[in-house]
């Protein structure tokens, strides 16, 4: 069973890789490695999305299914639950965890906040890619104002 | 609706696809940035000894090691000690030289290829695992041992098995460990 140490080595490693080769060096090059992290993310979301226990896939209200990101995702993924889930009940969530696991190992307050979204954008992938495998079109990004405090913003995408 | 218990099995298992999953996302983003087998290889080593020269903290930190007074010793806490605390495999050890300084570790399960059967196509010298390697050889520098560790059988690639081969390059001093067999 691999630890979950192993994960956060690797993708911190990968950050810190994806980030020092950007294939394109323009201005254009930051979004890139971002887009490519959150991409990786996505992929890695579905992938465990489909691995899921049965009665997850009986959800039947959109909430349900965000409180299920909340506790049972993030104790597998990060063992730890979302510490708060707030809603305007019109398709736009937010999701805060108070020490989240990937920034933890930075200090905290506000060094290294430029830092931050370089590790917060995998997540946001796999966020965005759990969703889709329960069949929720949606745009994830996040917010730091203070590590290791962090917001994931999912809005749902109505097609 | 009543809610599961939160250790349920399989979500003990969605964390350790979680690795692997990720470590296969890798594999395939360096495989579209890198056409040469040889260079994605190369790249996968060298994530590899970042994240050993830091596993190896966390790894004495867990473990109570004692002192090792021998490469094969190394090599054995190696396969029996680091690789089930993070794998949960347990390769065996073979030395390969009288002079004790050559060694195998045959791996006869392997959970990074859990999702793979097979090589991507045009990708036949891919070593998909070679972060293993990368990650053995940092960990032993930050202990101050220098190390080739490559693969020398790989059963992705067509191999009866899949084997690591380690090569310690200094040897330690041995005027201390006289005393010991």
């Amino acid at each position: 069973m691999a630890d979950a140490a192993l994960f956060e080595f690797l993708h911190t490693e990968m950050v810190a890789e994806l980030w020092t080769h950007p294939s394109d060096p323009g201005p254009g090059g930051q979004k890139m490695s971002l887009s490519v992290l959150e991409g990786m993310g996505f992929r890695v979301g579905q992938a465990l999305g489909e691995r899921l226990p049965q009665e997850t896939l009986a959800f039947r209200e959109e909430l349900d299914i965000l409180k299920f990101l909340c506790k049972d995702l993030w104790v597998a993924v990060f063992q730890k639950q979302m510490d708060s889930l707030r809603t305007n009940h019109q398709g736009t969530y937010v999701l805060q965890d108070d020490s989240f696991p990937l920034l933890i190992r930075m200090a905290s307050g506000l060094q290294y906040l430029e830092e931050a979204p370089k590790f917060l954008a995998f997540t946001c992938g796999l966020l965005r890619g759990t969703l889709c495998i329960l069949g929720i079109k949606s745009l994830v990004t996040a917010s730091v104002a203070s590590l290791p405090t962090c917001k994931f913003q999912v809005v749902i995408q109505k097609t | 609706m009543s809610r599961p218990a939160h250790r349920k099995p399989e979500y003990h298992k969605i964390n350790k696809d979680l690795f692997v999953l990720t470590y296969g996302a890798l594999v395939a983003q360096l495989c579209k940035d890198y056409e040469k087998d040889e260079d994605v290889n190369k790249y996968l080593d060298k994530m590899g000894y970042g994240i050993g020269t830091r596993l190896v903290e966390d790894f004495l930190a867990r473990s109570c090691v004692r002192r090792c007074h021998s490469y094969s010793e190394i090599t054995d806490i190696i396969a029996q000690v680091a690789f089930k605390m993070y794998l949960g495999i347990t390769p065996s050890v073979t030395c390969n030289n009288s002079s004790r300084t050559e060694f195998s570790l045959i791996l006869d399960k392997n959970p990074l290829v859990e999702f793979v059967e097979e090589l991507p196509a045009g990708r036949s010298s891919l070593c998909y695992c070679n972060l293993l390697c990368g990650i053995i050889r940092g960990a032993l520098e930050m202990v101050h041992l220098a190390a080739d560790v490559t693969f020398l059988q790989d059963r992705l690639k067509g191999d009866r098995v899949t084997e690591i081969g380690i090569t310690f390059l200094r040897k330690l001093d041995e005027k201390k460990y006289r005393r010991k067999k």
